[in-house]
């Protein structure tokens, strides 16, 4: 028999129940907006009636009387004007950088499929061109929208460089056209036109490209060290705008770090596709692709930091305080934070190579090695990211004597960090050497001479790049910091010379079987992580390069007077970075999928299902 | 350094040759051995944050080791898999497992119930200088000012060598109570200073700068210091008050003759 339960039960549980109804209404209640109550009729004014109604004649008045003022700046809601500004600038910039590398190194990839005949590269410098489209589709769009945004947000500073590079502008944009034109034309017209028509399209796509840059260049550099104006501002010479002090380092700068970064995301592009293949095929094809992708973005690094090196010396000599800014005051700490991805950089880079050679048979003889230069690679990396003055506590800093450590405040140096660079350079490019020699068996009469010589030429170049390192301590600064050239100069020698005899040397050699797409899959999380490397140093740099002009929007020139002109916390800094790399990725991602897309032909029994098919049935 | 420090850990990693144990002790010894060398294998501590920096590096290249070569990663996930695994690990598992929260809990305790300290801050050695100071009602703009005595050295040894002399006495008299008798920054009265003058036997302080520089950190001093990069907590007076210009430059060409250095020479703009 089933029970009732009981009535007292009903009734507790029907007035806790009417308990919680009163409390979410309350609740409810409380969340609603403000609103006036009804008066009872229209034509019960009240005095506050009459006082709205005199304020709002009033106000009108006052806007019909009212002067035209020109506003010096406008603020964007939420995050304000320097973040917006910041992000899509930096947008706008790795799309632009993608697009102008990809094009040089597929027409490269394309001319050495065409003096080979080797049909593979053709359809690899066409799988880089894929990518393009869009990019370039998504550059345009984040050009516009900082365009508007500067127009807008900053009007009296955008005058002003409208002011000074007007003449610039229509070129700028007749030169846009003409890189559609040849970008689409090169794009679509694949397999269409002659392969030296087509390789002509190609090298006028890098031309205008290139030329677009230089002309962006301009502006932005004229901003840090600006020329070709009076002291008051008033232009003198456009040219002399144009070509200010760092608008040539800046231009090698830029071209070679685009290198490095659209052959890095070409490679996360292969890896992404290789994680997701699922034929050998598919995996053999993507793995060459990443290592081709990795292979240029390394050629590209290893200049780089010279590059970057002569770019700021450059600062320096233009102006002490933006120089030291940069290296000695509130900037410094970024360039620590810089020194800990580039040695990543390197770290990932050789790693990707030792991991490459579990695909090559015959590469075992070589893994011993691998030890050493890891031993190497960690010593220079540690060098290089070593600070000058040393965030400490109290006590550290007491029993330090200063904010240098005693011993390894020497390694804070540029003398010791150009060292560390430049073995890092050696280095790698000894890891890359074994990795060719892996696959192949020299057969040449001369083999052993000429490791010892190339071993020779190795043990130099490090002995002189040492030397003068040491000698660095013991000079005036302005010959220290031209002590870096022979430095540079001895590897990049050593370099070519080694490349040319392992070249003649490896003529005729027996090859070993490269086992493509049998890689270790943690090689593809490297590629990508080679990418997210490069673009967070590109954020990071990019930022330093423009935060140096400090309260300037040109530096001495047109001061900043926004209620953005401070320089925001280095955390605060290093965030803003992170979240325009995460929309970079979000972005290009949608560009790999899409480009993904494009390679898809659907399958017969897709096809008979699709809207057209359907249609024409 | 610390050579007795170091020097165990180097045979402590030899006589581990000798055992050949597996790659994960292998591993594992070589972390250990790092960090006890940066530990404590330096007579002046190395600070905690540039420790974790070099460990970070250290492990990061230890993980790219173990993971470079196929049979290397297999010989340390094959006892890690075999750990978490196999029924013979069980009870050592379960102490693992609790062991690793109850190392958490101790060091929160021990930082919970050590003495506070004084947050770590980031000092900038080389604030940035103005484009110009006015000294005694004269302008002096930083970017392209020379010592207007340098070329003395060349010119006329010996007026510089009395300029020298000159700035010597000024040095002595005013300077050398925080910076030292040899401007290492151990001066008598470092006691009262934190944190204490920089040291300008170190080559990364004098040598890295212009004369003009200088110049700009005698006469201002700790209120002149710019607001970025901030705080400075410097104790400089700004000399200016105390001495003529003529002075200030010829303590500069002490300060680098006594530490046998040479300034930063201004660059020619192209």
């Amino acid at each position: 028999m089933k029970r009732k339960p009981p009535l007292i039960l009903v009734g507790v549980l029907l007035f806790l129940a009417v308990i919680a109804a009163v409390r979410v209404a309350m609740y409810v209640n409380s969340k609603a907006s403000y609103t006036a109550p009804i008066a009872a009729t229209g034509e019960e004014r009240t005095p506050r009636d009459q006082a709205i109604e005199d304020a709002a004649v009033a106000a009108q008045e006052k806007a019909l009387e009212r002067v035209y003022e020109e506003e010096e700046y406008r603020a964007f809601p939420r995050v304000g004007s320097r973040v917006a500004i910041w992000v899509v600038a930096q947008l706008h910039l790795l799309f632009a950088a993608f697009v102008l590398a990809v094009p040089m190194f597929a027409v490269i990839i394309e001319f050495i499929g065409y003096k080979t005949g080797d049909k593979r590269y053709d359809a690899l410098a066409y799988e880089f061109t894929k990518l393009l489209s869009v990019s370039f589709s998504l550059t345009a769009t984040f050009g516009a929208a900082l365009t508007f945004m500067l127009i807008a947000l900053y009007p009296k500073f955008t005058n002003y460089m409208m002011h000074v590079f007007s003449p610039t502008f229509l070129p700028y944009v007749l030169l846009f056209f003409f890189e559609a034109g040849f970008l689409y034309s090169y794009y679509y017209g694949w397999g269409k036109f002659g392969p030296k028509m087509h390789l002509f399209l190609g090298v006028m796509l890098n031309l205008v490209g290139t030329a677009i840059m230089f002309i962006a260049n301009a502006w932005l550099t004229f901003m840090t060290t600006p020329s070709g104006i009076s002291e008051h501002g008033a232009l003198i010479s456009t040219w002399e705008a144009v070509s200010n002090y760092t608008w040539m380092p800046i231009n090698i700068h830029r071209i070679i770090a685009n290198i490095a970064f659209g052959g890095s995301i070409a490679a996360a592009y292969a890896a992404y596709q290789f994680l997701k293949a699922r034929t050998p095929e598919e995996k053999a094809h993507y793995d060459w692709m990443g290592y081709i992708g990795n292979f240029v973005a390394i050629v590209g690094l290893l200049p780089l930091p010279f590059a970057g090196y002569y770019l700021a010396s450059e600062i320096y000599a233009f102006s002490q305080t933006m120089g030291l800014t940069m290296m000695g005051g509130a900037f410094s700490w970024l360039f620590i934070i810089q020194a800990v991805l580039i040695g990543n950089l390197f770290l990932f880079a050789n790693w990707y190579l030792w991991l490459g050679m579990g695909r090559v048979q015959g590469a075992e003889r070589y893994r011993s090695y691998i030890k050493y230069l890891l031993i190497i690679i960690t010593l220079c990396f540690a060098v290089w990211a070593t600070p000058r003055s040393i965030i400490s506590t109290i006590e550290e800093i007491q029993s330090m004597g200063g904010s240098s450590h005693p011993a390894l405040g020497y390694m804070g140096v540029m003398s010791a960090k150009n060292t560390a660079v430049n073995i890092l350079i050696l280095t790698t490019y000894v890891s890359f050497l074994l990795y060719r020699r892996s696959s192949k068996v020299p057969t040449v009469s001369w083999a052993k001479l000429g490791n010892a010589i190339q071993f020779a030429i190795f043990a130099a170049a490090a002995s002189i790049v040492l030397f003068l390192g040491v000698y660095g301590y013991f000079v005036e600064a302005t010959v220290r910091i031209k002590l870096s050239i022979p430095q540079v100069g001895s590897v990049l020698l050593a370099i070519i010379l080694v490349t040319i005899i392992d070249v003649l040397l490896l003529r005729n050699a027996k090859s070993t079987t490269t086992e493509w797409g049998t890689i270790n899959p943690v090689s593809q999380y490297l590629l990508i992580a080679l990418a997210v490397t490069f673009t967070w140093t590109m954020g990071l740099m990019g930022y330093v390069r423009s935060g140096l002009r400090l309260h300037w929007h040109v530096y001495g020139v047109i001061r900043d007077t926004s209620p953005d002109a401070f320089t925001p916390t280095l955390g605060f800094a290093t965030q803003v970075v992170s979240v325009t790399v995460l929309l970079f990725f979000a972005l290009i991602g949608f560009v790999f999928w899409l480009a993904g897309l494009a390679g898809k032909k659907p399958t017969i029994e897709e096809a008979k299902t699709t809207p057209e098919a359907v249609v024409a049935s | 350094m610390n050579v007795l420090v170091i020097l165990a850990v180097v045979a402590a990693l030899i006589g581990l040759r000798f055992v050949k144990p597996g790659m994960l002790v292998w591993l594992a010894a070589w972390w250990v051995g790092c960090y006890v060398a940066l530990r404590y294998g330096f007579s002046t501590p190395v600070p905690v944050s540039v420790i974790k920096l070099y460990m970070g590096i250290v492990t990061l290249s230890l993980t790219a080791y173990a993971l470079a070569d196929s049979e290397r990663w297999a010989q340390v996930r094959d006892p890690l898999t075999a750990f978490m695994t196999e029924r013979r690990y069980q009870a050592w598992l379960v102490v693992v497992a609790l062991l690793i929260p109850a190392l958490f809990a101790v060091r929160i305790y021990a930082q919970m119930t050590s003495d506070p300290q004084a947050p770590s801050f980031a000092r900038t050695v080389h604030p940035a200088p103005p484009d110009s100071i006015t000294v005694h009602d004269t302008e002096y703009p930083l970017g392209t000012q020379d010592n207007p005595y340098r070329h003395l050295e060349n010119d006329d040894p010996e007026a510089f060598a009395g300029r020298v002399v000159n700035g010597r006495q000024i040095y002595y008299e005013n300077c050398f109570y925080c910076h030292g008798d040899l401007m290492a920054g151990d001066g008598m009265f470092i006691h009262g200073l934190n944190p204490i003058p920089t040291s300008f036997q170190d080559p990364g302080t004098i040598p890295m700068l212009r004369e003009a520089f200088l110049f700009w950190r005698i006469a201002k001093g700790a209120p002149g210091l710019p607001e970025e990069g901030g705080p400075w907590q410097s104790a400089m007076p700004a000399w200016e008050q105390f001495l003529t210009e003529e002075e200030m430059w010829n303590v500069i060409l002490f300060l680098y003759e006594f530490t046998d250095s040479k300034p930063r020479a201004v660059e020619e703009l192209h």
